[in-house]
């Protein structure tokens, strides 16, 4: 069996020939008590399995990524809005099951890791479940 | 649903939880002529793969390349049909005490809608534990829970001439706005948006309700309540624009979908660690016997939260029960494409 680990591959911050994209970015979590924590982590999987690997509080993700649960639910800070763009339709949908919806909130199962995303701040609220 | 008067059922064994692993573990126990009772909190078959998705494609099921979640329920409640397995669904198991002994283990398992069981095994297949309603972070709602505060309709007769607040935009809020609509003094229905996931028809008639006067619909959410002793007298609605409303009312019915709590379970004086059930590798048994834990409900070195491992888990503690339940009988292996008299139990030979 093959075992894959994201966080012992090679690490490149845009030094690839050609002037690749990074392949890490920082994202910050900041917990309802106001406490921050920032981590590093690989582009390509999913904001919610970052915190998941990082052991983010406050990010329950029962179904495990399957825009079934709504125990994701964060609040995404200010001006990145705009960067990680819209829920979907059936995100919007599952989104009836979380708790204080704002106009920010998303469910970070449905947010891809993408090198633009360098810096993203998200809240997490105090109850997911 | 009570079942007060209901005669104590008696039975080799009895498996919690209707998911993926419980219902493979009918299949093997079915094989060594064991029979079972599945009590499951959930109204249906499935366990997660129903509840959680039942349209999504898995993909790692031994022999299946790709099966949804309700796929692969429909499959195994065809592969264990031969076995006649019994279901009970809608309710939780509350409590379990050992009657006994470490040799020859008893159980005597109660539910919430009052049913009493009486099993020489218990095989604990709860998953995540059981889907119990959420519960919106309102201060003091739980004072209320059970009393005006209602997260299912038990008796339509308490909402009699009621004012009803029912929050949510899903099939539940919607179908209980309709049904109660009727008898309720007033109803007002609650959602954050003015989009509704459920069915298509519920929505025009509710929508159809509103136009006539016959409930409110309004935008926002509650987060305040307000009463004396359990008994609701107002909810704080919140608009989307921040403003705040007081609306009168003496039931309130929060509709916010399912979460997964370990319930009871906590309860029964097994040996828990991190919420999971330690068992053996060899037996799948947990710290007491006759009690076995499959599926993602047990832990032990090497882990892996897969269908396909709850299978082969309840494979095994099926041939353990198998001592438990005919102490006296030899239990010779035998495999199904060679065996008649496995073949006849299936009903193919």
């Amino acid at each position: 069996m093959v075992k894959i680990n994201f966080r012992d591959t090679a690490v490149h911050y845009g030094a690839e020939p050609g002037g690749g994209a990074p392949t890490k970015i920082k994202i910050t979590f900041v917990d309802s008590h106001g406490q921050s924590r920032t981590v590093e982590d690989e582009v390509g999987s999913t904001v919610m399995e970052t915190a998941r690997r990082n052991d983010i509080p406050e990010i329950a993700a029962e179904c495990g990524g399957a825009c079934a649960c709504a125990t994701c639910h964060v609040y995404i800070d200010g001006a990145w809005s705009e960067k990680t763009g819209k829920a979907s339709q059936m995100e919007e949908d599952m989104l009836d099951f979380a708790f204080d919806v704002q106009p920010n909130s998303r469910l970070c199962c449905q947010i891809t890791v993408r090198p633009e995303l360098d810096g993203l701040i998200v809240k997490t609220p105090s109850q997911q479940g | 649903m009570s079942h007060p008067n209901a005669a104590e059922i008696n039975t080799d064994v009895v498996i919690i939880g209707a998911g993926p692993a419980g219902l493979f573990t009918v299949f093997e126990l079915g094989l060594l002529d064991i029979k079972a009772h599945i009590i499951d909190i959930l109204p249906r078959a499935g366990g997660q793969c129903s509840e959680l998705y039942p349209e999504k494609p898995i993909y790692d099921i031994p022999g299946l390349p790709m099966v949804t979640g309700q796929g692969l329920t429909d499959n195994l409640m065809q592969q264990i049909e031969p076995f006649g397995p019994t279901f009970h669904f809608n309710e939780m198991v509350e409590t379990l005490t050992s009657m006994g002994t470490e040799q020859a283990p008893a159980f005597r398992l109660t539910t919430d809608a009052g049913k009493i069981f009486n099993a020489k095994v218990v095989i604990v297949a709860a998953g995540g534990g059981s889907f119990q309603p959420k519960k919106p972070p309102i201060p003091e709602i739980d004072r209320y829970e059970g009393k005006s505060v209602f997260y299912a309709v038990r008796q339509m007769e308490d909402f009699r001439d009621k004012d009803v607040v029912i929050v949510g935009g899903g099939d539940s809020a919607l179908d209980w706005t309709l049904n109660l609509e009727p008898i309720a003094k007033s109803l007002t229905l609650v959602h954050r948006r003015d989009a509704f996931r459920a069915a298509p028809h519920s929505v025009s008639a509710m929508q159809e309700l509103v136009a006539n006067g016959k409930i409110a619909f309004k935008l926002g959410q509650i987060t305040q309540v307000e009463g004396e002793e359990g008994q609701l007298s107002a909810a704080m609605l919140k608009t989307n624009d921040g403003a705040i409303e007081k609306l009168s009312c003496q039931r309130l019915m929060p509709f916010f979908g399912l979460t997964m709590k370990l319930g009871p379970v906590a309860d029964w004086g097994l040996n828990l660690n991190e919420n999971l059930v330690p068992v053996d590798t060899e037996k799948f048994e947990t710290s007491h016997s006759g009690i076995f834990a499959v599926g993602d409900i047990n832990s032990y070195p090497g882990k892996l939260k897969l269908i396909l491992s709850g299978f082969h888990e309840g494979a095994l503690a099926a041939q353990k029960a198998h001592r438990y339940i005919y102490p006296e009988k030899k239990l010779l292996f035998q495999y199904t494409t060679s065996s008649t008299n496995l073949q006849k139990k299936l009903g193919v030979s």
